[in-house]
């Protein structure tokens, strides 16, 4: 089944700084239940893209197998896409980004694709803090396999099927955190004022930045006794506190001044403004950060927002050593050692 | 010493010698040192080490031919044994030819039951000599393998200056060194002198018979093959045997690959298991980088789904499979051929894998090198079939060459420009001349057109997701062309005819082919003239199939237990089943020469004898 889109635009569209409009960064229109929280990341994927005036041929999108890893389709058009196998798309991603350090690598994922079959992938990818966005649409189930439980599902959590799942969740948020992730945020599909600047940030942030998204599968496991709701998210959400992105050449004002209580410029120049209270989260800090997601756990309440930020940390790129000019845009010249090398070590060899 | 009722072997520039030695007491160099003597004599040699899966303690052997007339598989059978390890004493000293020498260590006498009287006991009480001679004991233990070298230097009439010129070599950069290990050699060249005057009957005499070949393991020169075929990018996951492939990239990466500021023109990473190094390696070729991984066969099953993925959506991969004896963790350290069906049909569904199949370092070399254009030009995976005799041993060689016109064949690829200057709308998938294969391009080439989906799902001339039935048909339609396009492209095998009229053939790939050749020459002196076809890449090339039509008895000659490549044949060419007759082994060692002779002298004789040439298989002892 294929759909086509009306391609039909406004003429006076706002125009971004490299003068696409939101269309530019479109993509084919969403197959996904009508609902699904996965559309509504789509959607802010492609609101921080054209915020941040992105070449869309400059963004790889990879995924793995699963509704969720279906959404690349439905974003950026004009960027190369790859729907890879299941649980896999750490690893494609990985080779990609070594072939092209200069693309922009959003991955996107499920939470079946990342937290089982995927797990070991996952850990491994953010160890290696690997340049990239990883974004987990997490709707405690898989959907595209008819509603399992997930390994994110809470305890006595059910889904749609009534059965109360009795095994520990997994929570990528800590588990990336532990492994040294430089950037690390959870959010909730239907925030959009929350998400698409994280995303951004993401986008920014050198190095592997993990945003899990709750992303209600109102299918399978949108019913009151899920802890993956509509209304149970939204019912105890708690944000540990919003910023401002500054693009390093852009000295723009924001809004609150007085709540700035830290400036953290990223690799790029670009500042990430944080506005707090007083009392709340550090999130600079990885042990305070872990054991605020204890808490709010046990509280019952899903702790959002940017969680965590270290812009002090390598990339792979970095840790290898890897020339500056992309490895797929060497030649022959570049790569080949040549003849006479080769007769020398013919020579050290008899 | 005691009387022998045999006459002695005597041989020049002919023999094998065993070395048996405990793994990690240092005896691989020094019986390195011996074999490449014997090379620099202009003798052609062809090692083989028989080594365990351990780190230290288990029992090792060494074994050398020397092979004045360039026969470099295993011949079978062993003149002269080198005895170090007493675990295995009684299995060496039974194992050798009547007439054969036995060198031991005569610290401590043989045990009363060791009473041949058919070969020569040579007893050189090398533990003692070294506890006269030396302090240290990681020295005592180190001299002793250098002390039998000199010994057998005596033995067999070598070159001496050569043994000391290789000392020199290999320790110039510590030089301290030297001096004691020319010592080490002296002692026990002197010893034998004194002691064993014309005992031994085998010679090593100096030859012009290796011209400018090199000595080199196949390991060490597919990695160089993936420099100089601008691999710029290898994911892998540790497995014996093909470790050293990834080792040796990195090693002559580390060498050539870097740029002004010293940063590196090259990436490695040693993933978490060889499913990553598989995706790792697609996600670089998806981006146009040329990439690959090696393993072996437990790693080449993990990979199965992903060359799947690769296969359908079209996505070049160079991946080297070093076979080893499986199945499951088998005999890990040992040779086999048995990965040819799972690479050959990997994956689910309907896939085809394209395999180069080397026998030499330099197909290695040349082949891992093409294997990046052919996967470039099919974008498809291609397994380089390579297996540990040939990876791990060092093997005399033709050596390595590269024309500095040629140029990498990247295959399919739009610019941007191409991009602007095409008049009809582009199709990934889309064959537009007729080979199969479809134009791509590399994410970030043009802001605006050429970018499309890559997915393991079905689709349609344009990467559109479709469950359309003729499109996918059409689609696997297509892939098959393509496995027609590609029979054009791999190399073609070596067919050769000793006698246009013999209705007798064989049939061998990658390290059964020397051995095979040798066996074939001898029956050729005997008046059997059998003509061959050595297979060097699948998909089969319709010359192999004439050939098959050709010949009346054809013997498929492989190492492993199911016929794997006979039934390969059967398969593809859709005949033979009552031709191709096949000769197999399976013991983990190196198909030996004289029993595949012998195995053909009897099937031709009309012997109903089993296809195995190794003891247990066969329920039947096996003769030289
Ligand atoms: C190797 C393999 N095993 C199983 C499947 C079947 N499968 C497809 S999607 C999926 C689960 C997807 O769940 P999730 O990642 O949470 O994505 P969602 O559909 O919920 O967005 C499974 C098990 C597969 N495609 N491949
Ligand atoms: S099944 Fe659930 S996850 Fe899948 S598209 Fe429908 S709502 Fe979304
Ligand atoms: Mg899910």
């Amino acid at each position: 089944m294929s759909y086509l889109k009306s391609t039909f635009r406004h003429p006076e569209s706002p125009k971004n700084d490299l003068g696409y409009t939101q269309a530019n960064y479109e993509g084919a229109l969403s197959t996904l239940c009508a609902g699904c929280g996965h559309d509504s990341i789509s959607n802010s994927i492609i609101n921080a893209c054209y915020e941040l005036s992105l070449e869309p041929h400059k963004i790889a999108k990879m995924s793995g197998i699963g509704c969720s890893s279906k959404t690349p389709a439905y974003f950026l058009s004009n960027s190369h896409g790859f729907n890879s196998v299941h649980g896999r798309m750490p690893s494609v991603t990985t080779g990609a980004n070594m072939g092209n350090r200069d693309l922009t690598y959003i991955g996107v994922s499920g939470d079946g694709d990342t937290a089982s079959i995927g797990m070991g992938q996952f850990m491994h990818l953010v160890r290696r803090n690997l340049n990239m966005v990883y974004i987990v649409m997490n709707n405690g189930v898989y959907g595209l396999t008819k509603g399992q439980d997930s390994a994110t599902a809470d305890v006595g959590s059910s889904s749609k099927k009534g059965v109360p799942n009795m095994y520990e969740p997994m929570d990528l948020c800590e588990l990336a955190i532990s492994l040294g992730s430089g950037y690390v945020a959870r959010s909730f599909s239907g925030d959009k004022d929350q998400l698409v600047p994280l995303i951004k940030g993401a986008i920014k942030h050198n190095g592997f930045a993990l945003i899990d998204v709750v992303s209600p599968c109102v299918t399978f496991n949108n019913n009151p006794q899920s802890t993956k709701s509509y209304e149970w998210v939204r019912d105890h959400k708690e944000a540990t506190g919003t910023f401002d992105l500054v693009p390093e050449e852009q000295e723009i004002t924001v809004q609150n001044p007085d709540q700035i209580n830290e400036s953290i410029t990223l690799h790029d120049g670009t500042k990430i403004n944080l506005h707090r209270q007083p009392d709340s989260l550090d999130i600079t800090c990885r042990e305070s950060v872990l054991s605020a997601l204890e808490e709010a756990k046990q509280n019952k309440q899903v702790l959002t927002g940017l969680l965590h930020l270290n812009t002090d940390s390598n990339s792979t790129h970095d840790i290898l050593n890897t020339c500056d000019t992309p490895l797929n845009r060497l030649t022959e010249e570049d790569l080949c050692p040549g003849s006479d090398a080769l007769e020398a070590l013919n020579q050290s060899l008899r | 010493m005691p009387t022998v009722n045999h006459p002695r072997i005597e041989a020049v520039n002919d023999f094998v010698i065993r070395f048996a030695n405990v793994n990690g007491t240092g005896s691989a160099s020094a019986n390195n040192m011996f074999s490449k003597a014997v090379f620099r004599m202009g003798v052609p040699v062809s090692p083989k080490n028989i080594f365990p899966s351990n780190i230290q303690g288990l029992p090792t052997w060494f074994e050398v031919r020397v092979t004045e007339k360039g026969y470099l598989g295993s011949r079978g059978d062993v003149d002269f044994v080198v005895a170090i390890n007493g675990q295995t004493l009684k299995q060496d000293y039974e194992t050798l030819m009547p007439g054969g020498y036995f060198l031991y260590d005569s610290t401590k006498a043989l045990p009363r039951d060791f009473k041949r009287d058919d070969i020569f006991e040579i007893g050189i009480p090398l533990t003692q000599m070294c506890i006269d001679n030396y302090t240290n004991p990681r020295q005592r233990q180190l001299f002793k393998n250098i002390i039998y070298v000199g010994a057998l230097a005596y033995l067999f009439n070598m070159e001496f200056e050569v043994l000391t010129g290789m000392v020199k070599d290999q320790f110039a950069k510590k030089e301290k060194l030297i001096a004691p290990n020319i010592g080490a050699l002296e002692l026990g060249y002197n010893y034998a002198k004194e002691h064993f005057t014309e005992v031994c009957g085998l010679r090593v005499e100096r030859r012009d018979n290796v011209g400018d070949s090199i000595m080199i393991d196949g390991n060490s020169a597919t990695g160089l093959g993936a420099v100089y075929g601008g691999a710029t990018f290898a994911g892998w996951y540790p497995i014996t045997p093909s470790t050293s492939v990834v080792e040796a990239f990195e090693k002559y990466a580390n060498k050539f690959r870097k740029d002004e500021q010293g940063k590196n023109k090259f990436a490695i990473l040693q993933a978490e298991d060889e499913l990553s190094a598989m995706g790792m390696a697609i996600g670089g070729n998806w981006n146009g980088a040329r990439s690959f991984t090696a393993t072996s066969g437990p790693g080449l099953s993990l990979m199965s789904e992903f060359l799947g993925l690769a296969y359908f959506a079209e996505i070049p991969i160079v991946l080297i499979d070093v076979q080893r004896s499986g199945p499951s963790t088998g005999m890990p350290t040992r040779t086999q051929q048995s990965d040819v069906i799972s690479a050959a049909y990997a994956s689910h569904g309907d896939t085809k894998q394209v395999l180069l199949i080397p026998c030499d370092p330099a197909e290695c070399f040349e082949m891992t090198s093409a294997a990046f254009d052919v996967a470039d030009r099919l974008q498809t995976p291609v397994i380089v079939l390579s297996d540990l005799d040939l990876g791990m041993n060092d093997h005399v060689s033709r050596p390595l060459k590269w024309d500095d016109d040629r140029k990498y064949d990247r295959g399919k690829v739009l610019t941007a420009e191409d991009l602007d200057n095409m008049q009809e709308r582009w199709g990934r998938y889309k064959d537009v001349d007729g080979d199969g294969i479809g134009y791509r391009t590399y994410p970030g080439t043009h802001p605006t057109k050429g970018s499309y989906f890559t997915r393991g799902s079905s689709h349609d001339d344009y990467a559109a997701y479709t469950e359309d039935s003729s499109v996918y048909e059409a689609n696997m339609e297509r892939l098959v062309k393509k496995w027609e396009t590609a029979k054009d492209v791999a190399p073609r095998p070596q067919i050769k005819y000793r006698d246009k009229d013999s209705k007798v053939a064989a049939i061998f790939f990658g390290t059964s082919a020397q051995a095979s050749y040798e066996a074939l020459d001898g029956l050729q002196e005997e008046g059997t003239k059998i003509n061959t076809c050595r297979i060097k890449s699948f998909p089969f090339h319709p010359d192999i199939g004439k050939f098959i039509e050709e010949h009346d008895t054809i013997f498929v000659i492989e190492q492993n237990r199911d016929a794997q490549m006979r039934t390969l044949l059967i398969n593809e060419f859709n005949t033979g089943t009552e031709k191709l007759r096949s000769i197999l082994n399976i013991d983990g060692m190196p198909i030996r020469a004289r029993r595949i002779k012998r195995k053909i002298e009897r099937m031709l004789a009309g012997e109903n004898v089993s296809p195995f040439t190794t003891v247990n298989s066969s329920a039947q002892e096996v003769e030289a």
